[in-house]
């Protein structure tokens, strides 16, 4: 499975592969806003502000180099969404890809679902590797023959030829959000999904687009009465009635869809108490939860805030059973990362394949892994100086005190703009997806 | 806020001094207090919360987008090849004879 014990006390991460485009002129288009493995860990697509989707496969493990396994290499690339104008409120829909989620592979094709902030989009990626040859009617080149110059019927038959990838939106499922979508989440009965904006959540069924149901709306008759909005939602991993969404005031409500047909009022609502004492005006915007995922075996979740990942046992809500620090050396730099926007910023967070190690992203290109059980973490970095094939990740620190040991870095060197948002786990093996601003890393465990 | 009263301003004091100390966020707040001094006391829960709402640039109109849109794709695209075969209207044409469908604008560099 995930190594010995997946623990980071075992685990060595080397370099595997970097993606994207070396120079420093970043294009809009190409920041990276999602990522993920599909069920199988086979397949990694990768979403752009610039509507672009590209999936990568994992090429088969070569005799030749049984130490590493398969390198990943582009296998369809295409257009998920294009910028739109609503023109009823002169707004632009951006068609920067927020979310993807891989379907199950039910046939030879695979299925994700794709959405920007008002559309979700269901693509199927099918490979062709044969094409018919031999019609009557018509040339090889598509041009018609004149049918009085047939004088001999032949059958058809299909010929071998170079692979082809080809992508097709199947499903197109929009007009049901008022607000932007943040999350799309597949149910387990492989049926139904959900769909999340600010203030709504809908459960739609794959094959059908023209109607959803309205599973929660939190929207206040008074706007004015507005205190909290949805941030991320997601369904259990095996338990088709109940799904769980986030708030931006550091709460996490459980829905059970047996209930009732509108699921307002929760069935569970996980939220730590606060100190008041400590309470400040930065506390509300850092306890914001920019993203919620259930562990594999849906017994616990975890929730990412500005500062902190937290570990929920789904069957205690008065507070986590786990809390990390990602990044605790920012909390004297709030006033700046207010001003700067940075405290807004929406990290969020994964699981390795057997919810031992967890994982999330930092700033200056910083990435964190905790392990659960042997309690310990680690900062890695994801940058080109570290780019060597298959060279071992050397941890970072940085330094909070005055005294700067060599090495370390201190906070003010921090660069704020080179943020890790987006960063995923293989389903099966200890093979990991990160993402910096229009970079994608490929890093996996040192094998002997 | 605090109380001016005689007696309890001096506790008051020194609740701000241990909060210096024990809490960085606090100072962070006087920090930023001290630079925005309009800033709403509450941080405008609705005012930010619909701020975040209304995401995504306003236009004027749909024709105010087109321009902008047509402004952005010339900086973009500075040679931008496109050989359409003008379809002169003098046949009806057939799918041959239509230019290929336009590929993406530009191909993501993660697939190059």
């Amino acid at each position: 499975m995930a190594g010995p014990g997946g623990g980071s006390s075992d685990v060595q991460w080397c370099f595997s592969q970097v993606k994207g485009a070396i120079d420093d002129d970043v294009a809009e288009a190409d920041i990276i806003s999602t990522v993920e493995f599909n069920h199988t860990g086979e397949l990694l697509a990768t979403g752009d502000k610039g509507g672009r989707v590209v999936i990568f496969q994992q090429e088969p493990e070569s005799k030749n180099q049984p130490q590493c396994r398969g390198e990943y290499n582009v296998y369809s690339t295409f257009q998920s969404h294009e910028p739109e104008f609503d023109y009823l409120k002169s707004l632009e829909i951006e068609e920067k890809i927020n979310k993807i989620r891989w379907l199950p592979q039910k046939n030879a094709a695979q299925f994700l679902l794709s959405t920007n902030d008002k559309t979700i989009k269901l693509w199927k990626i099918s490979e062709r590797d044969k094409r018919p040859e031999g019609y009557n009617l018509k040339e090889e080149d598509g041009r018609y023959r004149d049918p009085n110059t047939v004088t001999t019927l032949r059958v058809p038959i299909f010929r071998p030829m170079d692979l082809m990838v080809e992508a097709s939106p199947r499903r197109v499922f929009a007009n049901a959000h008022t607000y932007h979508i943040n999350s799309i989440a597949v149910n387990s009965d492989y049926e139904t999904y959900l769909s999340a904006d600010d203030l709504r959540i809908n459960l739609w069924h794959l094959e059908i687009t023209d109607r959803s149901f309205n599973i929660v709306d939190i929207k206040p008759a008074n706007m004015e009465e507005l205190t909290e909005v949805i941030t991320a939602a997601e369904f259990h991993p095996n338990q088709c009635n109940t799904f769980v969404y986030s708030s931006s005031k550091g709460t996490i409500r459980m829905c059970d869809m047996r209930a009732s047909a509108l699921c307002d009022k929760h069935a569970k609502m996980f939220e730590e108490p606060e100190d008041p004492n400590n309470r400040s005006f930065f506390s509300e915007i850092i306890s914001s939860i920019s993203d919620v995922k259930f562990s594999h075996s849906g017994r616990y979740m975890m929730t990412r805030d500005y500062l902190s990942v937290k570990i929920w046992d789904l069957n205690m809500e008065t507070r986590p059973v786990e809390t990390y620090q990602v990044h605790e050396y920012l909390r004297s730099k709030l006033c700046s990362l207010y001003e700067n926007d940075c405290i807004f910023d929406k990290f969020e967070c994964c699981w390795n394949g057997n919810d031992s190690v967890v994982m999330t992203g930092s700033y200056n290109n910083f990435f964190r892994m905790f392990d659960r059980g042997y309690r310990q973490d680690v900062t890695l970095e994801a940058s080109r100086e570290n780019s060597k094939p298959r060279s071992v990740l050397k941890p970072r620190k940085v330094s909070t005190g005055g005294k700067r040991k060599k090495d370390e870095i201190s906070v003010d060197s921090l660069d704020f703009n080179k943020k890790i948002l987006h960063t995923a786990w293989h389903p099966l093996d200890n093979i990991i997806a990160v993402a910096t601003t229009n970079n994608l890393y490929i890093f996996q465990e040192k094998l002997n | 806020m605090s109380e001016e009263v005689e007696g309890t301003r001096t506790l008051d004091e020194q609740q701000e001094m241990e909060d210096k100390v024990i809490s960085p966020e606090k100072a962070e707040e006087a920090k930023l207090k001290a630079r925005y001094p309009n800033l709403a006391p509450k941080h405008g829960g609705s005012d930010f919360l619909r701020k975040r709402l209304q995401k995504g640039q306003k236009y004027f109109d749909s024709g105010d987008y087109n321009m902008a849109k047509a402004k952005m794709k010339n900086k973009q695209l500075p040679s931008a090849p496109t050989e359409k075969t003008e379809i002169t209207g003098d046949h009806i044409p057939t799918p041959q004879d239509l230019p290929q469908r336009k590929t993406s604008i530009v191909a993501s560099k993660l697939a190059g």
